[in-house]
């Protein structure tokens, strides 16, 4: 027998709800994860990544001996974490002798792995390192700028995987209306060379120019790291296709010479052709014509003929 | 900004959605010597880049607002995959289909209606609602009714069927829209253990002692039949329900009686028992043939007259006295000549 089981609470059936799959989806969650050993550069660069998100990210403060996101069994923990904590951005920072400092940023598709970048972090530099004007400290949640330099952005596969992978992770929520007051921060990234990317984190200064368009001026203020680019794994095709679709309502097209009034509902307008007056031959019917007719009329039928003779001298 | 300079920019990417500038076009000759000379290098670029979207982006019509100007972003070009998979349109319910199919419009209930018994507005759902079974004082009697029903408990029997129904439906669109996937986020189906009909057996639950059971039972299939394997703490000694052996004693104390010989016996008159079919349980036949005919009589009413119940105890005891006695002989026959074989 079925049962139906529904929230007993409106605040748990709140939850779930937000939980639910959505046409237009915002905000993804990210989940910061330690591994079985971590040094102190990673715990230091987890901690910051985590304050850079403070708003949707959840941060796991335990080892995790039983992860290893590259092999088949290994992804098991990582995805019952995310179903948990609803996040599909998952940040996993292990350190070993063959792997130094290491990063791996995955993504994740209806809670199953949807694909993984590892990266080698040298040359950390902590937020608290750097000292600048305290007005300039971008402000959490605040929508970032993102400028990504170097030709091998473009051209190689790796590098194109990661860019796309950090712009999912730093982006925050896709909004319509954008407050200009509030733009205070710039990630900066560039392809050093074929494997390597210098990322860091600049705040905005917005000072007055001639024009409308501020002059912008970019002050390193958060963590800047080189990126070492290690492995990483595409999405499956199948997989891709499913997370690329866009719901069918939005791609509607707009009906044309369809307009909709209040007051007299749908509209539409008809083109007539052109009508060419002067030109349209007209209908057989001048007096002159009618002479003919009775001419031909007398030479076939005579009776008739006749008969209207007689009817007229009567 | 000299002539020059305007060729040599080349176009970036810009996502203005995503507020993204890219320049696919730079590419560092040489590593440069310090980390300084790069760091500077790059927040140049980066600063070019961001002054380009910021153009972009102020040229877009603003709206005063009390923060700032805000300006409305167009979609994202760069495309990026989703994190769960497009939600399924459900299929239309029982009732949608029907009222399309009539032409059923739906239209708003107000939430007060007038209670002409009281004459107050009352609410329509919920504490002291119009139309309510329990405000009925009175329910004259129509020609079709029949003497002695109850005409109170037969409209509450109506009621509960028709909320039986509506839950059955419920259940059904449910399971309708389960079967698409576009199952209503906050309900769940689950499978409960009780069966809906005889035709699928429901999954027996388990009990404690049934699982406290089964590891003695399985332990029971090794060769020492699980008396020397290893316990959880926790697990009770497997209890042996059956009969232990009995064997006698090395030596035969004082005042008990020669044990061999009544096992012997024992032995021999169990064998001797299911070998010959002529010997019958005198006692068991008569106590099995009473307690039936006690059962007839006291089922059937009064039928069984007293004539019957005089003239039937007669001939039973005739009968089991003769073959008691026939037999008895036969028997005794039977264990005096294997005493003297002995």
């Amino acid at each position: 027998m079925l049962q139906i089981r529904t929230p007993k609470t409106g605040r748990a059936k709140r939850e779930v709800e937000k939980r639910a799959p959505k046409i237009v989806e915002t905000g993804k969650k990210t989940l910061i994860l330690h591994g079985t050993k971590t040094s102190q550069v990673l715990n230091t660069v987890l901690t910051e990544i985590y304050h850079l998100k403070k708003d949707n990210a959840v941060k796991y403060t335990r080892r995790n001996d039983n992860i290893r996101p590259f092999e088949s069994g290994g992804e098991t923990s990582m995805e019952f974490y995310s179903l948990k904590t609803d996040c599909s951005l998952i940040v996993f920072g292990s350190h070993s002798k063959k792997r130094p400092d290491n990063l791996v940023i995955a993504r994740t598709y209806d809670h199953h792995i949807y694909d993984l970048v590892e990266v080698g972090i040298e040359n950390f530099k902590s937020m608290v390192s750097f000292s600048y004007d305290k007005k300039l400290a971008p402000q959490i949640g605040s929508k970032p700028f993102f400028a990504f330099i170097g030709e091998g952005f473009e051209n190689l596969e790796e590098l194109k995987h990661l860019k796309e992978v950090l712009l999912d992770l730093f982006r925050g929520e896709v909004v319509t209306n954008l407050n200009l007051a509030g733009l205070d921060r710039v990630y900066v990234c560039t392809a050093v060379s074929s494997n390597r990317v210098f990322f860091t984190h600049c705040g905005l200064r917005l000072k007055k120019s001639g024009s409308v368009v501020p002059r912008m001026e970019l002050v390193e203020v958060g963590p800047s790291m080189d990126l070492v680019v290690r492995r990483h794994r595409l999405p499956e095709d199948g997989l891709k296709k499913e997370a690329m679709k866009i719901a069918p309502e939005l791609t509607k097209k707009k009906e044309k010479n369809v307009s909709k009034d209040a007051i007299e509902g749908k509209i539409g307008k008809i083109y007539m052709p052109d009508q060419q007056v002067g030109i349209v031959p007209l209908p057989n019917k001048a007096k002159g014509v009618k002479r003919e007719r009775r001419e031909a009329k007398m030479k076939g039928d005579t009776k008739k003929h006749e008969a209207k003779k007689q009817k007229l001298e009567a | 900004m000299g002539e020059v300079e305007e060729e040599q920019k080349q176009h970036y990417q810009i996502d203005l959605g995503n507020l993204f500038a890219f320049n696919p076009h730079h590419n560092f000759p040489s590593v440069p010597p310090s980390r300084e000379e790069l760091v500077k290098e790059c927040l140049e670029q980066g600063t070019k880049l961001v002054q380009a979207v910021a153009d972009a982006l102020f040229s877009l019509p603003s709206v005063e607002d009390r923060d700032g100007p805000l300006v409305k972003l167009p979609a994202p070009t760069i495309r990026l995959p989703r994190e769960k998979p497009l939600p399924k349109p459900r299929p239309p319910t029982k009732w949608e289909v029907f009222a399309k199919k009539k032409g059923i419009q739906n239209h708003k209930k107000d939430k007060l209606v007038f209670d002409e018994q009281t004459g107050t507005w009352k609410r329509r759902h919920g504490f002291d609602r119009v139309n309510d079974d329990k405000d009925i004082p009175i329910i004259e009697a129509k020609m079709t009714d029949e003497p002695g029903v109850d005409p109170f408990a037969k409209r509450r029997s109506e009621k509960k069927q028709r909320v039986e129904k509506q839950e059955r439906h419920r259940l059904h669109n449910l399971k309708e829209a389960a079967k698409v996937g576009a199952l209503p986020s906050h309900v769940q189906l689950a499978a409960t253990a009780i069966p809906i009909t005889g035709t699928q057996a429901a999954p027996r639950k388990v009990s404690k002692e049934e699982l406290q059971n089964v590891a003695g039972m399985a332990a029971t299939a090794t060769a020492s039949g699980g008396k020397f394997d290893k316990k959880l703490p926790g697990e009770k000694p497997q209890k042996h329900e059956k009969k232990y052996r009995k064997f006698l004693p090395v030596v035969e104390g004082s005042g008990m009686g020669s044990l061999e010989r009544q096992q012997t016996d024992k032995v021999l008159s169990k064998l001797m028992s299911k070998n010959s079919h002529e010997i019958l349980n005198v006692e068991k036949a008569v106590n099995m043939y009473n307690v039936k005919r006690e059962k007839k009589r006291r089922n059937q009413p009064g039928k069984s007259s007293s004539t019957s119940s005089k003239l039937k105890p007669k001939n039973p005891h005739n009968k089991t006295s003769k073959k008691g006695s026939s037999f008895k002989g036969k028997s005794k026959k039977g264990s005096s000549f294997k005493g003297k074989s002995k």
